[in-house]
C-alpha cells in the first residue's frame, strides 16, 4: 500500500508500458481469455452444426453441390413411412431402454452401496460393459443373436433341449427391436449404476440413523430419504442417458443395419443410411435435424420435471 | 459378391507365395493374342509422378504383382508411381473427397459406376481404350457398359476386372435329392429348394441389408423375370407386372430357406455354408477359396460346384459383376503419364501375370485374356471367366448414374423382396413403395 502514498511525480515516472496497460484493461482481457474457447467451439461445434442445419435445407448429394430447396426435405420426410417408423422406434427404444437401465441401474447402485468384501474390485468390474468400445460389444451381441450360431439358441436347443428350433432374434421386427433394446440396456446399466452410486454416497448416514430410530422400514427409508435426496442426480443422469440412447447409432448399425426391412432404424442410423450410403446428404441432414426437437423436449422434461423441488420434497404445488 | 472379410484375405495370404509362383510360370508361356495396332502417342510430361488409389487385394499376390508392374513402369519411363491400397468401404468416400476438392490422387480405381458419378471431373480415356480394345479382341459387354459414357463411345473409365456371385452348391446334397445341378427355370428352383429343405440342408440367400449378396439375389429375382429398375430411357419401371411375378416367386421360395435370412448380411451365407448349415447359396469365389485353403473345410470345397445364376425367363444368366473401374482426374498435372500408366498396366506383359496372380477373383475386361492360364488351373473357378460377358449391370437397363448406385446402397430392392418374403407387405404394396423410393433417388436425373 506504500505505493499509493508516493508523490504524484513517482507515479508519472512509473507509468507502465502500453502492453501492461492493455493487459490491465478488463474488456480486452475478457476477449483474450475467451477467444480460444470460443474459437474452438465455433470451428468444431457451431460450424459443423450450422452446416448440418444448412444442408438440411438443400438437395446436396455426395459429389454434387446442392441448391437451397427450403422445407422440401422435411415435407418429404413427413410423407415417408420409413421416417415415421424411425421416429416411432427411436422413441420406443429410448423409453424402454431408459426405464430398463434406470430400474436395473438403480438396483445395482443400491446393492453396490452396501459393505461387502472386494467392494472396489466389484465396482470396477461393473463398469466393464461401459468401457468396452460399443462396436466390440455390438459384435458380441451380433453373434449372440445370430440366426445360426447363437449361443442362446445353442444352449436352449442342443444342451437343455427346451426348444426344438433356433431362435430367430433379428429376422422379424419385434424380436429384433427388443433384442437391440436388451443390448442397449446391458451397455447402459454401468453408467447409471456408477453415477447413482456416487449420488448415494453423498447422502448422510445420519438421516438413515434418525429414520431407523423413528422405526422406519427399509422401504420407507428408500421412499422418503434415498429417492428425494437422489432426485437432482437422477435428473442429470437421466438427461444424459436419454440423449445417449436417442442418438444411439453403433449398436443398431453393427447388429441389424436397420433391418429386417427397416424395422429397427433409429433416426441416427436412418440419417446415416440416407445421407452417406444413399448419398443424399441433404435428406440425411434433414433427418438428423429432425432429432433436435425430440432431444430438446426430452431434456427439458427430465431436467425441469425431475429437478423440481416440490417433487423432491413431496409437497403439493402451490 | 464383395463379401470378402479380412479374415478371408488373411487366410488366403498364406497361400500367396504359391500363387505368385504360378503367376510367374504363366508369364513365361503366354498364350494371349495381341493384334499389332499402333499405340496412341502419349507424350509423357517432364518430371511427371503419379499417385493412385485402388481397393485392397483379395490375395497377397495381387498386391505384389501390381506393385511390381508399377515399379517396372517407373524403371522404363522414369515416372514415379505411388500406389495406395484402400479398404473397400472407404474408396467411394475418398473418391468423393478427391473429386470435390480437386486435389489428391491422379488415378483412382473405384467400383463399377464411379466414373459415371464423377463424370465431370474425369479425363476421357477413349484413345487408350480404343487401342486396347483393338489390340486384345475387344472390350467385353460389362466393361463397355461401365467404361463408356451413356449412349456414347467416349470412355470415362478403364475397367480392370470384375467379380460376380454365382450359385455355389453341395454336389452330394443335390444328388441326394435327385438333382445334378440347379434347374434353369423358376419352378424347378422352388422344387429343388423345397426338397433341400425337407432333407434338412436348406438353401439360404441373403435378404438382409447385404450390399453384395442381397442385391445379387434381388437382381437375380427381378432380371430372371424380365423385370428391371429402369427402362432404356432411365424411367423408373420397377412397379411392373414382371416385378410382381418376381416377388410372388420370392414369396414362394422364402419358406424353403434356412431361418433368419432376413437378417443376413454379406458374411452370413459364407458362415452358414462353411458350417454345412446350408447346401445352396450365391456368393463370390472367395467362399470357395476360403473353404479350399482351410484343411478343416477342404472336403466341403471338393464337394462344391459353381453354377451361373439360373436364367428363368432371361436369355442369359442375369448376373452383374462388381467391376474395378479406373478413373483419371482432370486435376492431374500429368494426364499423359497417367494414361500411359493405365495402358501399360493393361498390356499383356503386365496384365496377364496380374490376372493369374488373382487366381480367379477378378476376371478380364478384354476378350483376349480369356486364354490366360488362370482359367485352366481349377475347373471350379473357370465359371468366373465370363463374368464380364454379362449384359446385366447395376441399374439395368437404364443409364448408369449416381442414383443407380444409391438405390443399391440403400438396399431398396432387397427390402422390397424381403418385405414380401417375410409377409410384411403384399407384392403390390412392396413394389409401389420401392417405386416411390426409387423415384426419390432419380428425381434429379435428366435435369
Amino acid at each position: 500500500m506504500s505505493v499509493t502514498t508516493l508523490p504524484s511525480r513517482g507515479v508519472a515516472l512509473r507509468q507502465p508500458g502500453w502492453i501492461a496497460r492493455l493487459l490491465d484493461y478488463k474488456p480486452f482481457l475478457i476477449v483474450m481469455c475467451l477467444a480460444p474457447a470460443i474459437g474452438l467451439l465455433t470451428v468444431f461445434l457451431t460450424y459443423p452444426l450450422g452446416l448440418g442445419v444448412w444442408l438440411a435445407f438443400t438437395d446436396t448429394t455426395i459429389g454434387q453441390r446442392g441448391i437451397f430447396i427450403g422445407l422440401e426435405n422435411f415435407q418429404y420426410l413427413l410423407k415417408d413411412p420409413l421416417w415415421w417408423n424411425a421416429v416411432f422406434y427411436s422413441v420406443f427404444y429410448t423409453a424402454i431402454a431408459t426405464i430398463g437401465k434406470f430400474a436395473l441401474g438403480f438396483w445395482l447402485a443400491l446393492l453396490l452401496n452396501n459393505h461387502f468384501p472386494l467392494k472396489s474390485l466389484l465396482r470396477a468390474i461393473v463398469l466393464l460393459p461401459w468401457i468396452v468400445p460399443t462396436v466390440l460389444s455390438a459384435l458380441a451381441f451380433w453373434w449372440i443373436y445370430d440366426p445360426q450360431f447363437s449361443i442362446i439358441s445353442y444352449l436352449l436347443v442342443d444342451v437343455l433341449h427346451i426348444r426344438s428350433t433356433y431362435i430367430d432374434f433379428l429376422g422379424t421386427p419385434w424380436p429384433a427391436r427388443f433384442s437391440l433394446i436388451a443390448a442397449n440396456i446391458w451397455r447402459g446399466i454401468p453408467f447409471v449404476a456408477i453415477s447413482l452410486l456416487a449420488g448415494l454416497q453423498t447422502i448422510s448416514p445420519s438421516l438413515y440413523e434418525a429414520a431407523m430410530l423413528d422405526g422406519a422400514t427399509a422401504w420407507q427409508r428408500f421412499r422418503y430419504i434415498t429417492l428425494p435426496m437422489m432426485m437432482p442426480i437422477l435428473a442429470i443422469v437421466m438427461t444424459f442417458s436419454i440423449i445417449f440412447t436417442f442418438t444411439d447409432f453403433q449398436l443398431v448399425y453393427a447388429i441389424t443395419r436397420g433391418g429386417p426391412v427397416n424395422s429397427t432404424h433409429l433416426l441416427a442410423t436412418l440419417a446415416f443410411q440416407r445421407g452417406i450410403a444413399g448419398g443424399e446428404l441433404g435428406e440425411g441432414a434433414a433427418i438428423a435435424v429432425s432429432m433436435i426437437p425430440f432431444l430438446v423436449f426430452a431434456t427439458l422434461f427430465s431436467y425441469f420435471g425431475l429437478a423440481r423441488r416440490k417433487w423432491q420434497q413431496g409437497e403439493a404445488n402451490d | 459378391m464383395n463379401d470378402i472379410t479380412r479374415r478371408d484375405a488373411l487366410a488366403l495370404g498364406a497361400s500367396a507365395a504359391a500363387l505368385a509362383v504360378t503367376g510367374a510360370s504363366a508369364q513365361t508361356a503366354s498364350t494371349i493374342k495381341a493384334a499389332d495396332v499402333p499405340a496412341p502417342k502419349l507424350a509423357i510430361e517432364k518430371g511427371a509422378s503419379l499417385r493412385m488409389l485402388r481397393p485392397v487385394r483379395f490375395v497377397q499376390a495381387d498386391e505384389d504383382v501390381f506393385r511390381a508392374n508399377a515399379a517396372k513402369f517407373t524403371k522404363e519411363t522414369g515416372v514415379e508411381v505411388k500406389v495406395d491400397f484402400v479398404g473397400w468401404e472407404d474408396i467411394s468416400q475418398q473418391t468423393a473427397v478427391t473429386s470435390n476438392s480437386g486435389a489428391g490422387p491422379d488415378i483412382i480405381i473405384g467400383f463399377s459406376d464411379a466414373p459415371h458419378i464423377y463424370i465431370d471431373k474425369l479425363v476421357e480415356l477413349t484413345d487408350v481404350a480404343d487401342y486396347l480394345g483393338k489390340r486384345y479382341g475387344g472390350w467385353l459387354p460389362l466393361a463397355q457398359k461401365y467404361g463408356k459414357r451413356n449412349k456414347s463411345d467416349a470412355w470415362i473409365g478403364l475397367p480392370f476386372g470384375a467379380t460376380a456371385g454365382p450359385l455355389i452348391y453341395r454336389k452330394s446334397v443335390l444328388q441326394s435329392v435327385g438333382f445334378d445341378k440347379v434347374p434353369e427355370d423358376h419352378a424347378g428352383v422352388v422344387d429343388l429348394c423345397r426338397k433341400l429343405h425337407k432333407a434338412g440342408k436348406p438353401a439360404g440367400f441373403a435378404l438382409g441389408n447385404a450390399k453384395g449378396d442381397g442385391n445379387g439375389f434381388a437382381n437375380w429375382a427381378l432380371w430372371s423375370h424380365n423385370a428391371s429398375l429402369l427402362d432404356e430411357e432411365g424411367n423408373v419401371v420397377i412397379n411392373s407386372k414382371e416385378t410382381i411375378a418376381a416377388l410372388n416367386w420370392v414369396k414362394e421360395l422364402y419358406p424353403t430357406f434356412i431361418a433368419g435370412t432376413s437378417s443376413w448380411n454379406d458374411v452370413s451365407n459364407n458362415r452358414a455354408y462353411s458350417s454345412q448349415e446350408i447346401s445352396l447359396t450365391a456368393n463370390g469365389v472367395s467362399l470357395y477359396f476360403s473353404l479350399k485353403n482351410d484343411p478343416a473345410t477342404r472336403a466341403i470345397a471338393e464337394d462344391s460346384e459353381h453354377q451361373l445364376l439360373p436364367k428363368g425367363q432371361a436369355k442369359i444368366s442375369p448376373m452383374a459383376g462388381l467391376t474395378l473401374n479406373a478413373m483419371l482426374f482432370k486435376h492431374s498435372p500429368y494426364p499423359n503419364a497417367a494414361k500411359a500408366f493405365l495402358q501399360y498396366m493393361l498390356e499383356k506383359d503386365q496384365y496377364e501375370p496380374w490376372l493369374n496372380a488373382n487366381s480367379g477373383y477378378w476376371s478380364q475386361p478384354l476378350a483376349a485374356y480369356a486364354e490366360a492360364a488362370v482359367w485352366s488351373s481349377d475347373p471350379k473357378v473357370k465359371i468366373f471367366k465370363d463374368t464380364m460377358n454379362s449384359t446385366y449391370y447395376d441399374g439395368y437397363k437404364g443409364p448408369i448414374s449416381t442414383a443407380t448406385g444409391a438405390v443399391s446402397a440403400d438396399y431398396v430392392l432387397i427390402q422390397m423382396c424381403a418385405a414380401v418374403a417375410t409377409g410384411a407387405a403384399t407384392p403390390e404394396v412392396a413394389a409401389a413403395e420401392a417405386e416411390q423410393r426409387c423415384k426419390r433417388y432419380f428425381r434429379r436425373q435428366g435435369r
